[in-house]
């Protein structure tokens, strides 16, 4: 039959059977059984397979919304020294208490019948309810996170996308400059902006706009991971542009007269996204850890504010006495970048196709 | 060795000192962006300080006339001018100081964890699977996740605090225990970690088979075969393990009161003496360069296979 059709390309002998209507039961062969599965669809499917990164993720969404919702309803504020009020002297009793013990006024409270919140973790030297400054700083770390790693996902997915897309000089110029940011010791160069940066007139640049109540600390942080943490993203997505804008769809798009701009939206990065996410979402961890040292060298955010890091800093003064002071930010904190890291891993394991063999 | 190979040392050669050079530079004027620049603003600069400083670097000259003079002091004489705040000294004596200290932590650490690091990686994948396997992985996850400052506080905590096994402070030989235990642990994890899957991936080749095939005893396909191929990707962590420990140390010798390059950062940056910050910095970042470059060029040289760029 085929090779009759070859003989005569332009025959005029028709199957009439092709043409009639299908029956019922042919019908049913096209029926779809499953409905297919999008590839975000995919992965999330694969991902709640992996129990150690649904686990994970579960302990990332408590720790986050108790740290959204805890300050909402507790008593006590995270810079409100219990012991000092207006118009008396400051009143010892309130520093350093230790967990569910209650200073010289609320004890008469009590005596008195009334309820009095517990103070969880009790006291810091400054009479400040503990408890709510663990969750204070928790919430600092999180959004220190969160917000560098968006920072780093921008400034890197433009970079990398125009240097992969235009390749030529302008990928030579900019990924020597990757290269020499890259082999720069990122924790010196982190120490020594944070350090400059706090000395600056930052703070007072910022006076009077909503950035003043982030902190001028957090804004030099930012600014370093925006100054130095983009190139390994940068680095990643022009790896993949490279490799992706030689695939044949990519030459049918700019065939049929789609614009650079279109062929990167619409092409290229939708193809590289799973590696986006995956390392966007590996990136939080690492630059709450980066947060919370700068924070233990002094170089983080302003006091009263707490983060992890300087909480676990300044436990260190009064380390022999109230040890607890220092387990309770240092358990937190490895909890939240282990169960970060881990569920990072999960979203590799997940989402990225060439991964699963 | 070939043509092709040394071009790429060459060229590494060249990024390594351009990289250092740009911290040189960065350094300089970023902390000339501090407000009276970097060797004035403070009140507490002793007027000896004060005149030394002023006549060696001209600080009513232009700012690039005094970079000028600064980059030329260091690559001429290794010299970083005096401290601001530790009256007679200089940078450097002061960087020589702590670098005994802190270099014998270092060495002792970063050896350490290869050692160990390896044994454990392999154990780990010769028994993958089994409850061991399982063991060494879940402590170095953890190990992985928590900062070298908990990582430090907590077993200073445990043992020099509660248990009293060593001193808190870290002058001694005894004192010096937790300190390299704390800077040890990450990269021993690391290590671990890495040793395991590139041994995993060796012991998978067909190389292994056949040797196995021939009546080869597991020991010599272990030692024989096995080993040296799976520590190749040990070495590129040389550097970074590096860096982790040159950063980690700051912190660590803070914990433990030990007085090393890094404790003298640490104080010169709280202090803001400058001078001190700038030498400190440029020299721990031409250090990391430096191990970083050996690390990649060892890696290039021990496996013959990779083809270089």
């Amino acid at each position: 039959m085929k090779t009759e059709m070859k003989k005569n390309p332009f025959t005029m002998h028709i199957d009439v059977d092709s043409f009639l209507p299908a029956s019922a039961e042919e019908k049913e062969y096209m029926v779809q059984m499953r409905p297919s599965t999008t590839f975000f669809r995919d992965g999330v499917k694969r991902l709640l397979r992996n129990k150690v990164a649904t686990v994970s993720f579960i302990v990332i969404v408590v720790i986050a919304l108790s740290s959204l919702l805890i300050p909402l309803f507790w008593p006590y504020a995270y810079d409100r020294q219990l012991g000092v009020a207006l118009g008396k002297p400051v009143d010892d009793s309130y520093n350093n208490l230790a967990p569910f013990e209650y200073g010289a006024t609320e004890r008469a409270r009590i005596e008195a019948g009334e309820f009095v919140f517990p103070h969880l973790f009790g006291t810091d030297s400054a009479g400040r309810d503990y408890f709510i400054r663990i969750v204070y700083g928790t919430r600092i770390s999180l959004v220190v996170g969160f917000f560098a790693s968006i920072i780093v996902l921008i400034i890197g997915l433009l970079v990398g996308s125009l240097a992969g897309y235009f390749g030529g000089k302008v990928d030579l110029i900019t990924m020597r400059i990757v290269d020499i940011i890259y082999s720069l010791p990122d924790m010196l160069m982190v120490i020594l902006l944070a350090a400059v940066l706090k000395q600056t007139k930052l703070a007072e640049m910022i006076e009077g706009t909503f950035l003043e109540r982030v902190g001028s600390n957090i804004i030099s942080l930012f600014i370093v991971f925006a100054l130095l943490y983009w190139v390994s993203m940068a680095r990643l997505i022009r790896g993949q542009i490279l490799s992706l804008r030689e695939q044949e769809y990519v030459l049918a798009a700019r065939s049929t007269g789609a614009k650079g701009s279109w062929i990167i939206r619409k092409h290229l990065i939708p193809n590289c996204i799973s590696v986006i996410i995956i390392s966007t979402a590996l990136q939080i961890p690492s630059a709450i850890f980066t947060e919370s040292y700068l924070s233990f060298l002094g170089l983080g955010i302003n006091a009263p504010m707490p983060s992890l890091g300087s909480l676990a800093s300044d436990a260190l003064n009064g380390i022999n006495t109230y040890g607890y002071r220092l387990a309770i930010p240092a358990v937190v904190i490895s909890l939240i970048v282990l169960s970060l890291n881990l569920f990072g891993d999960g979203l590799r394991d997940a989402f990225d196709p060439k991964l699963n063999g | 060795m070939n043509t092709k190979n040394l071009l790429y040392i060459l060229k590494r050669i060249g990024l390594a000192v351009l990289t250092v050079w740009v911290v040189i530079t960065v350094t300089f004027f970023v902390m000339h962006a501090v407000p009276g620049g970097p060797f004035l603003g403070e009140k507490a600069i002793s007027p000896e300080a004060q005149a030394a400083l002023e006549a060696k670097y001209g600080l009513d000259k232009p700012l690039f006339e005094q970079y000028v003079t600064y980059l030329g002091d260091i690559i001429t004489k290794f010299d970083f001018g005096p401290s601001v705040k530790q009256r007679g000294r200089d940078v450097v004596t002061i960087i020589t100081d702590g670098m005994a200290t802190s270099a014998k932590l270092g060495v002792i650490a970063a050896f350490g964890a290869l050692v160990i690091g390896i044994v454990l990686g392999s154990i780990a994948a010769l028994r993958r699977n089994r409850l061991i396997d399982r063991v060494i992985m879940v402590i170095t996850t953890a190990f992985v996740s928590m900062p070298s400052f908990i990582m430090g506080t907590l077993l200073l905590l445990l043992f020099s605090l509660r248990l009293q096994w060593f001193p808190a402070n870290g002058e001694t030989w005894q004192g010096l225990v937790l300190p390299v235990i704390t800077l040890s642990l990450y990269p021993m994890s690391y290590i671990t970690r890495l040793t395991r899957s590139s041994m995993l991936d060796v012991l998978g080749q067909d190389y292994i088979r056949t040797a196995r095939a021939k009546g080869v005893s597991r020991g010599r396909i272990i030692f024989g075969h096995a080993m040296k191929n799976s520590l190749i990707p040990v070495i590129t962590y040389f550097g970074p393990m590096l860096a982790y420990i040159v950063t980690g140390s700051l912190v660590v010798e803070q914990i433990f009161a030990v007085s090393g390059v890094g404790r003298a950062f640490v104080k010169s940056i709280t202090g803001r003496d400058y001078p001190l910050i700038m030498g400190t910095t440029i020299i721990l970042a031409a250090l990391i360069v430096i191990m970083n470059l050996i690390g990649d060029i060892m890696y290039k040289i021990v496996d013959p296979r990779i083809n270089l760029e």
